[in-house]
């Protein structure tokens, strides 16, 4: 590999990143050249009006999508190289989502979605459902396994996506606008909670566009038009 | 572990089914009616084609029978008074058929006598056939009690008569009645046997002992009856003079059955210049029957199938939709790691299941609607294993066929517009 030094320990490294849109006759560069490493263990949040890729750049990061140039590296891994299959596989494996809406499944109860990627994983029923309760208590509803989302608070929503997120025992957690649909005081302990995350080892990775939160971060990058427009905090790991 | 995680599929499918149990439920009906209506017609055809086999199968199917009929003009003689009529099959005719062909096995000559007859207190009319012990050999009825015709009847004329079931009925004899006298037409028989008998009809063949009451030696019947009988109607006579009623020719092998009824019947034609006989070769009715059953079942077939495959498209309808309104969920499941096939899986066994239960359903229907049909109609239904297993199978296939393109559908949904997806 011909990367400086310091992003060889990046567990993510994005290098001549670019992803191109076809909209009607124009091309549109939602990525226009992102070079950048995230370092194992980090807690960076990505931030940027929209329209300046952040969103896109999170659909590369989770594997959801492929990137039109350049090179994505994620946990040592060429992800352009793998396919469709592979790209399931390795989202099973490696990453952890959480969303904005929390995309909780209505019609699975509280338990079922925590188990929901020890499924695919093959996991048996009561291994699963023993991860399960240690998730849920770990994230603080451990009387509620056997609740529909419906009947929950948003606060107690996202706290069963991150449970889910963190079954597979991920690496990475990618966090959407975590706090997006939360008040502010439920926002904090979500947020909160991510921290204590990182603290444990995961390496996050957090879209927002408000400064508040960002702050929980421990570095900043700040996109506009597809580029990375600057960086703050721990950012000695970017190049 | 393999078979526990194909057990959990079924299960959570079965789970995202009572969801929407009205929907699943009037989506399964197209399946249920679909897969009733294949069994309900299977078997009614089925029991339909059988009847018909069994009957013939009962008057032999290497037989060849050959009836005496009175032809529209042969009124020979007519006064005022008297009728006289002369048609039917002769001795010599008999003769001529037993030795003109290396394929027959044997044949037996038929007559019938219409007599009154007494057994002790009992008179009534009795329907006599005069025939040979070949007879037994080729109408096989079960022996009930004493014994059938032996040669030595007949080379001794012995005055001696074999009772049919129908027969022992109606002049109320009973096995111990077996040595006793019945008395036909002023002479004493005596009671050798009572052998079993057949009634009802196959297709247009009546069976040979239809309505028989008692068999005696030909030679004794020719001997005491003759051929003439005569019948008194409002003032008029008719008189009737028939040889032979009946010649019922068993054929050695299958394959020859056919070419043999042609000879013989080119053969008759040589003889009698009226048609004044008639005969029926229950193989020919047979493969007929076969035929027709054939033809009945893959019409029926195919009106059932047509209902399968709308309950199939039913079920590919609500499928779709409920692909589109799950779409967000399946991006959820692709986000979270699950490949297309698993995907394709999930809504895979949720469209068998459902195809499934309608199948196990619509047997239950199609299983009772043959029995109320027989009950009603009164027409025979069969439930072979095949009209059961054949329909299951279909309604697994209907699942599988018509559930591939919705969960290819489900699969092929891209989780990032999924997710945004509301």
């Amino acid at each position: 590999m011909n990367h400086s030094g310091s992003s060889n320990n990046g567990i993510i490294i994005l290098d001549q990143a670019v992803k191109t849109y076809v909209m009607g006759a124009q091309d549109v560069k939602a990525l226009n050249g992102v070079n950048v490493s995230f370092k194992r263990g980090s807690f960076w949040a990505i931030m940027g009006p929209s329209g300046s890729g952040k969103s896109t750049m999170m659909n590369i990061l989770g594997c959801l999508d492929r990137l039109t140039g350049g090179r994505y590296m994620l946990e040592e891994q060429d992800v352009g190289t793998l396919d469709d299959d592979a790209l399931s596989e390795f989202r099973l494996r490696h990453l952890g989502f959480i969303f904005q809406s929390f995309n909780l499944i209505p019609q699975l109860t509280v338990q079922r979605n925590i188990e929901l990627p020890l499924y695919y994983l093959g996991w048996d029923a009561q291994r699963s459902a023993e991860r399960a309760r240690e998730l849920a208590h770990s994230v603080g509803l451990g009387d509620r396994l056997n609740h529909r989302p419906t009947e929950l608070s948003g606060g107690q929503m996202q706290r069963v996506a991150v449970a889910r997120a963190l079954a597979n025992d991920p690496q990475i957690l990618l966090a959407d606008e975590p706090t997006g649909n939360l008040d502010t005081a439920t926002g904090d302990q979500i947020l909160e909670l991510l921290v204590a995350l990182n603290q444990q080892g995961k390496t996050i990775i957090m879209v927002t566009h408000e400064d508040h939160i960002a702050q929980f971060a421990k570095s900043r990058l700040h996109m506009r038009d597809g580029v990375i427009e600057r960086m703050e905090g721990e950012t000695d790991a970017a190049r | 572990m393999r078979h526990a995680k194909w057990m959990r599929d079924i299960h959570l499918g079965i789970e995202n089914l009572l969801l929407h149990k009205l929907r699943s439920f009037l989506t399964m009906l197209g399946v249920v009616f679909g897969v009733g209506s294949v069994v309900a017609m299977l078997s009614v055809g089925e029991g339909a084609s059988k009847e018909a086999l069994e009957q013939i199968r009962k008057v032999g199917s290497n037989n060849i029978i050959i009836n005496s009929v009175k032809s529209v003009e042969e009124e020979t003689s007519t006064t005022a008074q008297v009728r006289m009529s002369l048609y039917g099959l002769t001795y010599k005719d008999h003769q001529r058929i037993d030795e003109s062909f290396e394929t027959i096995k044997q044949t037996v000559p038929v007559k019938l006598i219409r007599e009154q007859g007494r057994l002790g207190e009992r008179s009534l009319e009795l329907r006599l056939v005069g025939t040979t012990p070949v007879w037994f050999d080729l109408v096989k009825r079960p022996l009930s009690a004493g014994r059938i015709l032996i040669p030595s009847d007949v080379e001794n004329k012995a005055a001696v008569a074999v009772l049919t079931e129908f027969g022992a009925r109606r002049l109320l004899a009973t096995r111990n009645t077996i040595g006793q006298n019945l008395r036909i037409g002023g002479i004493n028989f005596e009671i050798i046997g009572i052998v079993q008998s057949e009634g009802g009809k196959a297709a247009d063949i009546q069976l040979p002992d239809q309505e028989v009451d008692a068999y005696i030696p030909m030679d004794v019947a020719r001997f005491y009856f003759g051929d003439t009988s005569m019948k008194q109607t409002s003032g008029s006579f008719e008189l009737k003079r028939v040889e032979l009623d009946q010649v019922i020719v068993e054929v050695d092998k299958m394959e020859d059955v056919e070419a043999t009824a042609k000879g013989i019947e080119t053969m008759l034609g040589r003889f009698h210049n009226k048609k004044d006989y008639v005969m029926s070769v229950p193989l020919a009715l047979l493969r007929q029957a076969e035929a027709t059953k054939r033809t009945f079942n893959i019409v029926l077939g195919s009106i059932a199938c047509i209902s399968l495959l709308v309950g199939g498209i039913g079920i590919m309808n609500i499928m779709l939709a409920s692909v589109t309104e799950r779409t967000r969920e399946i991006g959820i499941r692709r986000a979270i790691g699950a490949k297309r096939k698993q995907i394709i899986t999930q809504f895979l066994i949720e469209t068998v299941v459902l195809s499934t239960i309608g199948g196990v359903v619509g047997l239950g229907l199609g299983v009772f609607i043959p029995l109320l049909i027989t009950f009603i109609a009164g027409m025979p239904t069969v439930i072979t294993p095949v009209s059961i297993i054949l329909p299951l199978f279909i309604s697994v296939g209907i699942g599988i066929v018509f559930g591939l393109y919705p969960a290819a559908r489900a699969a092929d949904v891209d989780p990032i517009v999924a997710l945004r997806h509301e």
